[in-house]
């Protein structure tokens, strides 16, 4: 007995707890600043900062099931595609035409989505899981391709036309008001999301990742757990669909395609997943840098983004940011 | 005094290798068992068979009167069946301190909530501080698991188990891995678990076996052969061909 009071008298309780707050606010800051400097430096470009932003949004999304409960899923679009849609029929057939509502019926779409499609993807495990995303996307894709009363087919749904932002901000063609709603939208997502994944639920959800067994013994539901994280990404992908529904005032079917799920997969790996941030990095490189390539050569941009993906994947396993903050820790541990 | 975790006629196969034949087992609330029996015995499987990590092929488990047979390792936990692991299962990027502010939160049916931070649950903070105190671990609350010793790691399994405040607790091996100079504190912690409380420890440390229980429980190839004190059991025959050898041999001699 004496000597283990002695061991715990020895080494006191450190008292070096990570100032989460300090941190998030500066990511914060470093967020808007961004945004800012996008702002003023492409102001012929906003469409595309806008259309960067929505994607944001999908791929935060994904960072949510993929990043921090380790599903594999490559259907994720699925649900940015139900949000665009839900709040594009809003709009058109229904006359809910307040951008605020449309991104409310959108987030509602997308979570609505999250349910279908995590009922269905949380069957499988590994490869399996995976597939069934594939067929997931593939049957939301076929079926707004068949409602074309609705959702316009393969001609896309046009004719959106929201209202301005509290009735006074009205959507201008240089597209300021759609970046500045776009800007606001993914930072609020962002707060939100910061609060979720430091929660008790948050915990949860990375325990799940990292041991489902361990997590069934301390007598948590897995299934039910993933699934409710399947609704909250949803509803942030809806969000990214009913901004690209409002910014762009069409709807089309390549918002709920297998490719749009798997460039934005790419995006997350880009950046690195699990991390929020790497969501946004990824995705704002990814899109500036198609963008740039595709702009300067036309004839072999794919080739290039192809082989900036090889050497990222190889040379920076852990993405961008994640990379990035390994330098930075081990320049820091150099430095004491 | 009515059994609070009731084993009847549990059998297993795997292929064509019975590890668990007709045990029986019956627990009353504040019994410390130990059950023991060599390498391959078929230990482990009947802690998976109990739990609901695995099906057994016929037999029945009741917990505090429910026949929880056919649920799952979830409900099992919930009604206060817990576990410890052989092998540690811990999560390698998590926190002691977030491991058992995690069990806490779960216990208390708090891990659902999609705000807040454990660290602002004052309740949670101090459950949390008081089990890494029993099992030494404050110093290296806030070091990712990953990055801490595997005898510590041993130490958080069994604080997790702790935090679930079971009524039925069965803990697999919890001192092996551990150095021998951590091995009070796994003592300590087992002597101030809840008097009512029902324990049955696995473990092959004889030593700490003879300290801790007040019944021993002997597996060979899958089968009970002995249930009884421990002052019988290095007497008994069977268990001494089967196990005990030497160990019995050294006790009587000394
Ligand atoms: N999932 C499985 N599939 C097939 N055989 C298994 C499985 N799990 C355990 N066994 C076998 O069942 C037998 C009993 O294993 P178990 O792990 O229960 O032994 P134990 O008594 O816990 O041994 P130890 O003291 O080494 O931990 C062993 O022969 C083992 O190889
Ligand atoms: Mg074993």
């Amino acid at each position: 007995m004496a000597s283990i009071e002695n061991i715990s008298a020895s080494t006191p309780a450190r008292s070096t707890r990570p100032n989460w707050l300090v941190r998030d606010l500066v990511g914060l800051a470093v967020i808007l600043v961004v945004a800012a400097i996008g702002y003023f430096l492409f102001p012929n470009n906003l469409a595309l900062l806008t259309r960067i932003l929505g994607v944001a949004l999908l791929v935060l999304s994904i960072d949510l099931v993929t990043g921090f409960c380790g599903i594999a899923t490559l259907g994720h679009a699925a649900l940015f595609g139900a949000g665009a849609y839900a709040s594009g029929i809003a709009a058109v057939h229904f006359g809910i035409t307040d951008p605020l509502l449309m991104v409310v019926v959108g987030a509602v779409g997308g979570a609505v989505a999250g349910v279908v499609s995590g009922a269905v993807i949380l069957r499988g495990h590994g490869l399996a899981q995976l597939v069934l995303s594939i067929a997931v996307v593939h049957l939301f894709h076929e079926a707004a391709n068949k409602a074309s009363a609705y959702t316009g087919g393969s001609d896309g749904l046009s004719g959106i036309t929201p209202d301005p932002v509290f009735g006074i901000f009205a959507f201008d063609l240089w597209g300021r008001t759609a970046y500045g709603f776009a800007v606001a939208l993914v930072v609020i997502t962002f707060i939100v999301l910061r609060l979720i994944t430091r929660s008790p639920f948050g915990m949860l959800c990375r325990g799940i990742k990292e041991d489902p067994i361990r997590i069934r013994a301390m007598g948590a539901s897995v299934q039910g757990t993933l699934l409710k994280m399947y609704v909250i990404s949803g509803a942030v992908a809806g969000t990214g669909g009913a901004l690209n529904a409002i910014s762009t005032q069409v709807v089309g079917l390549d918002s709920l395609s297998f490719t749009l799920s798997a460039e934005a997969l790419v995006m997350l790996v880009l950046g690195g997943t699990g991390s929020l941030y790497g969501a946004l990095i990824g995705t704002v490189s990814f899109m500036w840098f198609e963008d740039f390539v595709s702009a300067a050569n036309p004839f072999h941009w794919l080739t290039i983004v192809g082989a900036l993906l090889i050497a990222v994947v190889l040379f920076a396993p852990r993405g961008l940011y994640g990379t990035g903050l390994s330098f930075v820790e081990r320049f820091r541990g150099n430095a004491k | 005094m009515s059994a609070v975790f009731q084993v009847e006629n549990l059998n297993k196969a795997f292929g064509g290798l019975a590890v668990t034949q007709n045990i029986s087992i019956t627990m009353n609330p504040g019994d410390r068992v130990a059950l023991i029996g060599p390498n391959g015995a078929g230990k482990t499987t009947f802690v998976n068979l109990v739990t609901g990590h695995l099906e057994p092929d016929s037999g029945k488990v009741v917990l505090a009167g429910n026949d929880v047979t056919a649920l799952g390792p979830v409900p099992r936990v919930r009604q206060g069946l817990v576990r410890s692991f052989q092998v540690t299962r811990l999560f390698p990027d998590m926190t002691p301190e977030e491991h058992l502010a995690l069990a806490v939160m779960q216990r208390t049916g708090r891990t659902g909530a999609i705000f807040g931070h454990y660290q602002a649950k004052a309740d949670v903070m101090a459950e949390v501080a008081e089990l890494l105190r029993t099992l030494g671990l404050d110093h290296i609350a806030t070091r990712k698991v990953a990055e801490i010793a595997y005898g510590q790691q041993r130490l958080l399994e069994i604080a997790l188990a702790l935090a679930l405040k079971p009524k039925v607790l069965l803990l697999d091996e919890p001192a092996a891995g551990v150095p021998q100079s951590d091995t009070p504190r796994i003592e300590v912690a087992l002597a101030g678990l809840p008097a009512d409380l029902a324990v049955l420890m696995i473990e092959h440390d004889m030593d700490l076996v003879f300290r801790f229980a007040k019944r021993v429980i002997v597996l060979a190839a899958g089968a009970v052969i002995f249930d009884g004190s421990p002052g019988d059991v290095t007497r008994d025959a069977r268990v001494r061909e089967a196990y005990l050898g030497s160990y019995a041999n050294d006790r009587s001699a000394a």
